[in-house]
């Protein structure tokens, strides 16, 4: 891989959870599960898979946001998991993450102007006379102007608001932004705006992008490569073109064929998968995805499949496609 | 032609706010017909729950109904008394909601509201009640069933707690389901089995459905017919697929295209510019006038009509009349 800014290497996130009270026993559960894949600069890797997957977890931990359980993680050649607390926060200055909701990560007591002050007032980067200028040229880039700079969050739109959380992640010049469902909230006319803006910001700042969606129409969309994630691991990794066009792995196939496309088709059923979504506390032996996959093998209860490489840029997850 | 099941006509709904008062819709019509699955889509704010809640009688207190009618089987839903319409809810006119949560108590088991809902309005035994509400569970094809029955909301996922709505919904044979985005808290995957599931019953049972959603690809993959609401007005109504083929509205068209499709990589997106209008009971003309790519003075000062395009197939929008909307 060309210059990679991220390589992560079978990271896992163990949380405890607290036992029942009879039970003395802890248990824990494995929401990402030793899951490697790298991200060269300038790239947009998009993250998908259904609720719960891991998809926000694995992205805090990229930005050491959540430490990590047990693997590496190098972020510019530099092995995230030995840094000091100091050592990161300096390093922190060059990663960001935007996330779905900007009223719930943005304190609604700010104005528009404090919002995206903060970050330059927390590293000095500004002085206090010229902070206004500073915001406004932030603010510009997002598509907002001097008339928002003394608003309130609760004055502004969603699509407005979460272009301020943009502008704020903005202010440090990082190279990488975690973008965690970043349009999910925003109605499709508007989040049709904010994507127009991220590709433009990306392109021109040559950012390094892991966008986080679980809208796979989007992620194709924006994204470079993606990666798939079911039940903490990742089952396939590849070119967006080619992920979408020719899915390998069953999981892929079943998400892509469950999108309900707003075109007037053909044959009017959608593909379904049978059966519940398995817990992440008590993931099935073997595949995970055994319980649900419609080319289940008996191999696939007893080994799990691992991310094997079936071309140079493609890695699939399944006994099937590695047989 | 058959009459309608349900026909609302030139509705209004206002909303009385410390800030002063909202026109929240502005003249919705639209006709319902027996065994059909109609949608009603827009985006966040246009109307679609006020309009499904006004169906039955469930609107907020700050909420007023100025003008226009509702009939349902023939009757004007608006005139009759509290006592007639809380049959009709029971009986004849069901409402699935996104939040499964805001429908089921989280004190009660499943089976114990089920069953209370299936006596009232079947008028079966308590034995009989459980039955049926079995058979509704292993329909919508929940695992482990008698399981289920027993356990309270809180034991079950989101997707199964759905499920339990919608066999709760369609056990006391309405002729009428409003379902108002059953499926947006869940996952594709679920979805897609929930969906499918949906259609199935509702061929079966033969009931009407109103699928409100903000999902264009759930209405073409479900929707016989739909209305496109925007700041509270139908903007164009029709067959689906008439409508996906040949949207006959700039905004219908403008949402078509904001949605990034297969292949889409590389393009821009065809966004619209601009929000949503707070209250589009301020706006003179067209209330799409603010945001569209083809607007002319005419559009800010004349407020355009319902223009015909054939039999089903109607757009509210000045291009249309003039066939210069290809
Ligand atoms: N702080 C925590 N403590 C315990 N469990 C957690 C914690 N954070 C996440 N989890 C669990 O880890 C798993 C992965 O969660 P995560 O939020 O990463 O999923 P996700 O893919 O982002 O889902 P969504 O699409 O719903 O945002 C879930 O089972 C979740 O319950
Ligand atoms: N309780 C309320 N008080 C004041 N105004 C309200 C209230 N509920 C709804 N409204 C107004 O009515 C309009 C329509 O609301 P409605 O809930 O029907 O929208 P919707 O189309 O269902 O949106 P969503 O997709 O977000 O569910 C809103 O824009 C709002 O202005
Ligand atoms: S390994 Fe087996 S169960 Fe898993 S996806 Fe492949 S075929 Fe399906
Ligand atoms: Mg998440
Ligand atoms: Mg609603």
């Amino acid at each position: 891989m060309p210059n990679p800014i991220i390589v992560a290497k079978d990271i896992v996130k163990e949380f405890q959870l607290p036992g029942g009270w009879l039970s003395r026993k802890k248990h824990s559960i494995r929401a990402v599960d030793q899951v490697s894949f790298d991200v060269s600069r300038g790239e947009v890797f998009g993250l998908v898979g259904e609720s719960g997957c891991g998809k926000s977890t694995l992205g805090l931990m990229l930005l050491r946001l959540l430490d990590i359980t047990s693997g590496s993680l190098f972020f510019n050649s530099i092995d995230l998991t030995r840094l000091t607390s100091a050592e990161l926060r300096q390093l922190r200055r060059q990663m960001q993450i935007v996330f779905q909701n900007p009223n719930s990560s943005l304190s609604p007591r700010l104005k528009v102007l404090d919002i995206v002050a903060e970050p330059l007032r927390t590293h000095h980067i500004a002085p206090e006379k010229q902070m206004r200028e500073q915001v406004l040229l932030l603010l510009d880039q997002v598509g907002l102007g001097k008339q928002h700079l003394d608003r309130f969050p609760h004055e502004m739109s969603g699509g407005q608001y979460q272009r301020v959380a943009i502008a704020r992640a903005l202010a440090l010049n990082p190279s990488l932004i975690v973008l965690d469902e970043p349009t999910s909230a925003l109605d499709v006319s508007v989040q049709a705006q904010i994507i127009n803006l991220l590709v433009d910001l990306q392109q021109k700042l040559n950012l390094t992008f892991i966008f986080i969606s679980h809208d796979l129409n989007v992620v194709q969309h924006i994204s470079d490569r993606i990666g798939v994630m079911y039940l903490g691991k990742l089952v396939e990794i590849g070119k967006s073109e080619e992920v979408f066009m020719q899915p390998l792995h069953p999981y892929t196939k079943a998400l892509l064929a469950s999108i309900p496309q707003p075109k007037i088709g053909k044959d009017k059923e959608l593909k379904t998968l049978k059966g519940q979504i398995p817990s992440v506390a008590n993931p099935p032996s073997g595949c995970r995805f055994h319980t649900r996959c419609p080319s289940v093998i008996s191999k696939c209860k007893l080994s799990e499949p691992e991310l094997i490489a079936v071309s140079i840029d493609r890695f699939v997850a399944c006994h099937l496609v590695v047989e | 032609m058959r009459d309608p099941i349900l026909r609302i006509e030139d509705l209004h709904i206002e909303f009385r706010t410390s800030r002063g008062v909202i026109h929240a819709l502005q003249g919705v019509t639209f006709d319902v017909m027996p065994g059909e699955i109609f949608g009603v889509v827009g985006e966040t704010g246009c109307g679609k729950t006020i309009t499904g809640l006004s169906v039955l009688r469930l609107l907020p207190r700050s909420a007023r109904i100025t003008q226009g009618n509702i009939r349902f089987e023939g009757v004007d839903l608006l005139k009759i008394s509290q006592r007639e319409m809380r049959s009709i809810r029971g009986g004849k006119i069901s409402i699935i909601f996104q939040d499964p949560s805001t429908s089921m108590n989280p004190l009660f088991t499943i089976g114990f509201q089920m069953n209370k809902v299936i006596r009232e309005h079947l008028k079966f035994s308590r034995e009989k009640a459980r039955e049926r509400a079995l058979t509704m569970l292993a329909a919508t094809g929940l695992p482990d069933v008698e399981r289920i029955y027993d356990s309270y909301p809180h034991q079950l996922s989101g997707g199964m707690l759905q499920r339990a709505m919608i066999a709760l919904a369609l056990s006391c044979e309405h002729s009428l389901l409003i379902a108002d985005e059953p499926t947006t808290a869940l996952d594709v995957t679920i979805q897609s089995q929930i969906l499918q599931l949906m259609r199935e019953l509702q061929q079966k049972l033969g009931v009407a459905m109103i699928l409100i959603t903000h999902n264009l690809g759930v209405v073409a993959n479900m929707c016989d017919r739909l209305v496109v609401l925007y700041a509270g007005r139908v903007v164009e109504i029709g067959e689906s697929r008439s409508i996906f083929e040949n949207p006959q509205h700039p905004y219908t068209r403008g949402l078509m295209s904001a949605i990034p499709a297969p292949g889409s990589r590389g393009n821009r997106l065809s966004a619209i510019p601009g929000n949503v209008p707070i209250d589009p009971g301020a706006l003179k003309g067209c209330v799409f006038a603010p945001r569209c790519a083809f607007v002319m003075p005419r559009c800010l000062k004349e407020s355009p009509v319902m223009f015909h395009l054939s039999k089903d197939h109607a757009s509210t929008c000045f291009l249309a009349e003039r066939g210069d909307l290809f």
